[in-house]
């Protein structure tokens, strides 16, 4: 008894949860004015792409697609390497100041991204970097979270492999490229994923550096078009499902290591 | 080696090629390549609709001059003067744009503006005298000619004929006392808590403003320094509005209207205060295009109508920053022409800034448009200092709200909008007192 | 000297987050000092030290205050409520009588892995008074239409109401996580105790979870002080200003007025209140354990 109700309260949640997206991919299917009906529809009267096709014809969101996964690849590549090089360096290697820098990084993280912003904005307009793609590259290049999670990670790879790789003549560089990197692939795609559905997700940072709209992001050419089509719910639909729609593929396919993720970033030192 | 030899070697082709595609990609996208080419190209900004549709006029501008491209670039008017300031604090600026006259005074204070007076002296198409005094005047800062004006507008009411007549109005209010007295009749006669008499959402500052210069209000005090709306001109006309919301004349959220034309079709009010830009969309939702059943009239005065109303409208201006100023002239030229301007009107429904454009029957036997040429007449500016956007943005609007619902009085709400204001304008106050 | 290649594995990341993160801190501490502002970006020498006027006029604004009660409201209910969500449903996932497990943690996750602008978008028309799919839903339990988004009093719960949704499954994941680190053993010693469900919960499943909700408390604190799409997109801020949150009211300062000097002391009492935070629940999880 207590199963079937445990069950019946499961599913029911699950419905709720997932009822915003059903009504979303429902009206994203509709002709204009269809979605704004009592009471709400959960599959469409009438099928129609002809919202999607706005989008892309009119709008022009491909565009904004390009951009999205541009930006985030870019970014998820380079932050890759530059993360996973002082992961190794924090776990691997004795230096002086480490523990003290090793800190301050850490303790850095309860400073709100927002206090950098408008310094930040100043730094890139004097570089140019404004409404260019460096715009969202320069402040990702490496961030203390990577830094932190690839550390851990290869602080239990085993001394005695990188020792060996030494006595075979392995330069410092060899070790990292050939065992480390291999080693903490897993740790490695965990980091990927979460910074590119981050960089894909994230929404004040390329609000305030794009205002060229060629340059836009999904999220804000989102936010944008809200402005001007308030009252178009089938559109606005369409636009959310494009612009999750990517993010949550990658999510389903690669669930295992961004849970994972999850609970490696809850580890306490 | 061997053990770990194979998988490096995945690795290695697998960075190999990423950064082989991505490293030119990357080159390619930030650098951004700058092509030489005898057409010089210039670009254009235009708000909302006529951003859309000026595209119609570039085909006949670009025939006659071969040697000049114009890329247009449309910027919904909701976010319009946000996305021009933000540009130009990241020095990406287009050759010239379209700005409202309100915001002439604010790109000149921030020097992004060329002066137009030597253009103006060279050419032979555009002459101060050919526009409206009060229109051309509010392109003038410091002496100097900053815009050409492109089209003009004003505020007046838009309003249901059939509505005021069953309520015995067969002419429309005279002054203050009558439009209350109209308004209170409406919502009697509706009995429909869901009905109104006028539509004054506390998110559109202007009839705040137009009421107070009605009143004889000043606005700002001492070369607009200071914030005056704590004095009893403007407190007594902002009190005149919020007494509309106090009686429930008017719809209290913003939210309950989400389409402005239908909820006038379905009589969810009779009155709404706009521009003439709204002109062809209430044509097509009344299904009435000849005026029986709505009007537009001058916005009632204190004591006698027409009372005063904004001088608004749009001016074309050159960036100091373009660096195609003649061509960008041209185009200024182009679209000040009595034809163009007719062509424009046409398509956006925008009046022409052109006085001998007004000579064309289309406006003289429109019924719509009568009464705009009327409101012309009466027609003041806002004051012209960079300020003013955030001045009625975020503190007008602000505090209308909280009024009309009543969580401050009237009288409090303008003592905290003038300490507000004040604070906006510290640094106006110290750059006069430099410079 | 020898070359240490260590500095060259430190080099790339420490120098972009010294030049990228902790140059701009500073330079935002200094900027808070001063009347930055739009006149300044013009022209660099249209600017003056101000001391502590930025700090003086924030503390003299009301709207400050007003932004700062809305985040407190927001961060003191929604916070504790997306805990208590996400530890109930990863103690229902980690129960041993459910089974697809896998099918049901993904269903709750779905919505953290969304962009928070588009599900905003979705959430508004949601909300939607006479359209929206929640009063519809609410109309089945007898619930009148509530007008959420245009309503002063309902449009702080609609934020709230989203934002756990969106969440939960976020925190569930680390919970679940903490759960299955519980010994079985506990629970089976307190059940020859006869020790009831209840009793097992608060003596067993809590005390072991605390070093798990305090990291949870902390992570979703500081994500939830700094709330920003959600209102932007839904209410800009309105009506009355009941869902200006600081982060909100930072970016218009900033970013839309270009008061930058302004914006800045706000960003800094952000992170005073922020770090503040953090430091109590370090201090209360400290005692806990003494």
């Amino acid at each position: 008894m207590r199963k079937y109700l445990l069950y019946a309260f499961l599913i029911i949640t699950g419905f709720l949860t997932l009822a915003p997206f059903i009504w979303m991919l429902s009206a994203s299917f509709m002709f204009d004015g269809h979605a704004s009906v009592f009471p709400p529809r959960f599959f469409p009267d009438e099928f129609t792409f002809i919202q999607y096709e706005t989008l892309f014809s009119r709008l022009d969101v491909s565009r904004n697609l390009i951009n999205s996964v541009l930006i985030s690849t870019m970014v998820t590549v380079v932050s890759l390497v530059f993360n996973s090089m002082a992961g190794f360096a924090f776990a691997k290697y004795r230096f002086r100041g480490k523990d003290t820098i090793f800190k301050m990084l850490l303790s850095s993280m309860v400073i709100p991204s927002q206090v950098t912003m408008l310094p930040l904005f100043l730094m890139l307009k004097e570089f140019g970097f404004l409404n260019t793609y460096m715009a969202i590259l320069v402040p990702g290049l490496a961030n203390v979270f990577g830094i932190f999670l690839i550390r851990q990670y290869v602080m239990a790879i085993p001394d005695s492999l990188i020792e060996s790789a030494r006595i075979d003549g392995a330069t410092d560089f060899q070790i990292y490229y050939k065992i480390i990197v291999p080693l903490a692939m897993p740790v490695m795609v965990t980091l990927a994923i979460f910074t590119f559905m981050g960089t894909w997700n994230d929404f004040l940072w390329p609000l305030i550096v794009f205002n060229d709209s060629s340059m836009y992001t999904l999220p804000v050419a989102l936010a944008n078009l809200m402005g001007e089509h308030t009252k178009d719910p089938e559109l606005m639909m369409a636009g959310s499902v494009i612009t999750i729609l990517p993010v949550m593929l990658l999510f389903l396919v690669l669930q295992k290591y961004y849970i994972k993720g999850i609970m490696m970033g809850s580890v306490k030192e | 080696m061997s053990s770990y030899g194979k998988q490096g070697g995945l690795i290695n082709r697998l960075v190999l090629t990423g950064g082989l595609v991505l490293l030119p990609l990357i080159l390619l996208l930030v650098g951004c390549s700058k092509q030489e080419s005898s057409v010089k190209e210039i670009s254009f900004w235009g708000m909302g609709s006529e951003g859309e549709k000026i595209k119609i006029l570039i085909p006949e501008f670009e025939k006659q001059n071969p040697g000049i491209k114009v890329k247009v670039q449309m910027i919904p008017w909701t976010a319009a003067q946000e996305k021009l300031i933000s540009s130009f604090a990241a020095d990406n600026m287009p050759d010239l744009c379209q700005l409202g006259n309100t915001w002439v005074p604010q790109f000149v204070m921030l020097d992004a503006l060329e002066p137009l007076d030597d253009f103006i002296s060279k050419s032979s198409k555009i002459k101060a005298e050919n526009y409206f005094t009060g229109i051309w005047q509010t392109n003038e800062v410091t002496g100097k000619i900053y815009g050409i004006p492109w089209y003009i507008d004003t505020r007046l009411i838009y309003y249901r004929k059939d509505i005021f007549k069953k309520v015995g109005y067969d002419e429309p209010p005279k002054n203050w006392e009558e439009l209350l007295d109209l308004s209170r009749k409406i919502v009697k006669y509706q009995n429909d808590p869901n009905k109104y008499a006028i539509y004054l959402p506390t998110n559109e500052w202007a009839p705040f403003v137009i009421f107070g210069l009605q009143n004889g209000s000043d606005i700002l005090r001492d070369n607009w320094t200071y914030g005056n709306f704590s004095a009893p001109e403007f407190v007594e006309a902002f009190k005149y509005l919020i007494q509309f919301h106090k009686e429930r004349l008017t719809p209290m959220g913003v939210s309950q209207v989400t389409n402005v034309y239908q909820a006038f079709e379905q009589e969810f009010f009779a009155m709404y205060i706009s521009g003439p830009w709204n002109i062809p969309e209430f044509k097509k939702w009344m299904k009435d295009s000849t005026g029986e059943k709505w009007g537009t009239m001058p916005i009632p005065g204190k004591h006698s109508s027409p009372g005063v109303s904004l001088a608004g409208g749009s001016s074309l201006v050159m960036f100091k920053s373009s660096k195609s100023k003649p061509e960008v002239w041209k185009f200024i030229e182009f679209l000040s022409t009595k034809k163009t301007q007719l062509e424009f009107y046409k398509v956006t429904n925008n009046l022409p800034a052109l006085r001998s454009a007004w000579d064309e029957p289309i406006f003289r036997d429109d019924p719509f448009i009568k009464s705009f040429y009327e409101q012309f007449q009466y027609v003041m500016p806002t004051p012209k200092i960079a300020e003013w956007e955030q001045i009625v943005f975020s503190k007008l609007q602000q505090y209308a709200e909280y009024a009309a619902r009543g969580t401050m009085t009237a009288e409090e709400a303008m003592k905290e909008m003038d300490k507000g204001v004040d604070i906006i304008l510290e640094k106006r106050r110290w750059m006069i007192s430099r410079y | 000297m020898k070359f240490k290649p260590v500095y060259f594995f430190l080099a790339p990341a420490l120098t972009a987050i010294f030049v990228f993160f902790f140059i701009p801190v500073i330079s935002a501490f200094i900027i808070s000092f001063t009347d930055f502002d739009i006149y300044a970006i013009g022209d660099y020498s249209k600017f003056r030290f101000t001391g502590l006027d930025n700090y003086y006029k924030l503390f003299d604004n009301q709207l400050f205050w007003k932004a700062l009660t809305n985040t407190f409201y927001f961060v003191i209910i929604s916070g504790p409520i997306s805990i208590a969500v996400s530890l109930g449903a990863a103690m229902i996932l980690n129960s041993k009588l459910v089974k697809f497990k896998g099918i049901f943690r993904l269903v709750y996750f779905m919505p953290v892995v969304t962009t928070l602008v588009a599900v905003s978008i979705v959430w508004r028309f949601i909300y939607h008074p006479e359209f929206g799919l929640l009063n519809y839903g609410l109309s089945f339990v007898g619930i009148e239409k509530i007008d959420w988004l245009g309503d002063p009093f309902w449009s702080m719960p609609s934020i709230i109401i989203l934002s756990i949704w969106k969440n939960f499954g976020y925190n569930m994941i680390i919970f679940i996580a903490g759960l299955q680190n519980i010994p079985e053993e506990l629970y089976e010693a307190a059940q020859i105790e006869g020790a009831n469900g209840w009793q097992r919960f608060t003596k067993i499943t809590l005390p072991m979870l605390a070093p798990t909700t305090v990291f949870i408390t902390i992570i979703t604190m500081i994500g939830y002080f700094q709330l920003f799409a959600e209102p932007y997109i839904m209410t800009q801020g309105g009506p009355l200003d009941s869902t200006l949150s600081i982060v909100l009211y930072m970016y218009q300062e900033g970013f839309r007025w270009w008061n930058m000097g302004y914006s800045s002391a706000i960003a800094f009492v952000l992170f005073v209140i922020i770090l503040a935070g953090t430091l109590i629940q370090m201090w209360v999880q400290k005692r806990r354990e003494a």
